[in-house]
């Protein structure tokens, strides 16, 4: 089997996001999304700063300090990009314009609920940012993570033992060996990485798995 | 004749006092009233409640006012950064109180106070520890947290052009907190790049009116 690497797993999931949709990516992993947007498309990527539009990361000596992405790394605005204010820029997110919000996890469980914002560790300082917001408000919530801990156990779960970020709120698991959908009535196989068979994969996943038809 | 146009910020921050509650606006460098911080740290006023979407970077600005032992308490979204080791310190050490608000619900509370709105139902955080305590609604289809506005006393916010009624604009992402503030706090003190006539700003382009800002400090 050919696990992904971070690149590819966001390669793979940039294919999936059509021409025109209004798209927030999380700090960290997902950010690599941006570098794999289909070129012939246009989609319009959110920060939660105040920014649609958002372009890539200036030339060295073109970074602007007032243009910065939710993490704070020097940023640029596209031909026809927008600023705007924090209130505008959450009403955007929970008012459920954004088309689609990239998120990490720590886990993700068979009912959707998403875990990224705290190990719930007592001498753990906690900060949420936008996720809460974020996995509320799009209208689809794509996940991408690795599909196991370092120690080999399923990020996919029948419960979250971490702290939630929301309820119910994931729409789509990319991970290094599957692209996975979340259905009311469970979780759905949508592909594999070559070389995986389903059993495999329900095997390393430990919570059960369902074939799509065409899924191989 | 209206003028709001102060000559320092020394003078634009005399009368802040002990237990004040200051919004500072700013996201990361992007709008923060390095100025008026710097002021506010000079001028001594204590026990302050403070609220900013973070809890400082490094050792200048609010991480500064952290370091001198003047916040008692900070309303924000992620304190927790690679360079936030002033608030880090005085949280471990139980000398600031941390009340963590998911950054939407942040927004919203500031916006809800500078609007008169008494209290709101979000669905952000709900199911979360984060709404532990709260009253909740089903309204429709979705579950609700409701959560109440936030006021301030004062807001130190940083824009980009000025005029003497207080007309702002704001420059790029440096926008962000900065509208909302200024509508949220008894006592808006803004630091600007630049001051012009009146007339001079475009009527069109005018992000907070006048009316929300009380005091403009040139630096």
């Amino acid at each position: 089997m050919k696990k992904l690497d971070r690149k590819q797993i966001a390669a793979r999931l940039a294919r999936d996001i059509p021409e025109g949709a209004y798209v927030n990516l999380g700090i960290g992993l997902p950010t690599l999304v941006a570098d794999f947007l289909p070129k012939g498309r246009e989609i319009i990527l959110h920060s939660e700063n105040g920014i649609l539009g958002l372009g890539p990361k200036p030339a060295p000596g073109e970074e602007d300090e007032d243009v910065m992405n939710a993490g704070k790394e020097p940023a640029t605005l596209l031909t026809g990009g927008a600023y705007f204010h924090h209130a505008d820029s959450f009403g955007m997110i929970r008012g459920r314009h954004l088309d689609f919000a990239v998120l990490g996890a720590f886990q993700v469980s068979v009912a959707g609920d998403l875990a990224n914002w705290h190990t719930g560790g007592a001498d753990d300082i906690p900060a949420v940012g936008g996720a809460m917001d974020l996995a509320v408000g799009a209208k689809k919530v794509l996940v991408m993570m690795e599909h196991l801990t370092k120690k080999g156990e399923s990020k996919i779960v029948e419960r979250c033992t971490y702290p939630l970020t929301g309820a119910r709120c994931v729409d789509r698991i990319y991970t290094d060996l599957a692209v996975i959908d979340v259905k009311a009535d469970g979780l759905h196989v949508v592909d594999m990485v070559e070389g995986l068979d389903f059993q495999e994969l329900q095997r390393l996943t430990g919570v059960p798995l369902k074939r799509l038809a065409t899924a191989a | 004749m209206i003028n709001k146009f102060v000559a320092s910020p020394a003078e634009a921050l005399a009368d802040v006092p002990n237990g004040a509650t200051v919004m500072i606006h700013g996201f990361g460098n992007a709008g923060m009233p390095s100025a008026l911080i710097d002021a506010l740290i000079a001028q001594g006023a204590r026990e302050l409640t403070i609220v900013n979407n973070n809890a400082g970077n490094a050792d200048s600005g609010l991480a500064a006012l952290i370091a001198a032992k003047r916040v008692r308490k900070i309303l924000c979204s992620f304190p927790r950064q690679s360079d936030s080791w002033h608030f880090d310190k005085a949280y471990r050490a139980g000398e600031i109180e941390l009340e963590l608000v998911p950054q939407g619900t942040l927004a919203e509370r500031i916006r809800a106070a500078g609007a008169g709105i008494g209290a709101f139902f979000t669905p952000t955080a709900y199911g979360t520890r984060l709404a532990e305590g709260k009253e909740t609604r089903r309204i429709g289809e979705r579950d609700y947290v409701l959560e109440y506005p936030i006021h301030a006393d004062y807001a130190l916010i940083k824009a980009d052009r000025a005029d003497r009624w207080g007309n702002l604009t704001y420059r790029k992402s440096a926008r962000n907190f900065g509208p909302i503030m200024a509508m949220a706090a008894k006592t808006t003190v803004v630091q600007v790049r630049e001051t012009v006539e009146l007339g001079e700003l475009d009527p069109e382009h005018v992000v907070t009116p006048g009316i929300f800002v009380k005091r403009v400090v040139k630096h």
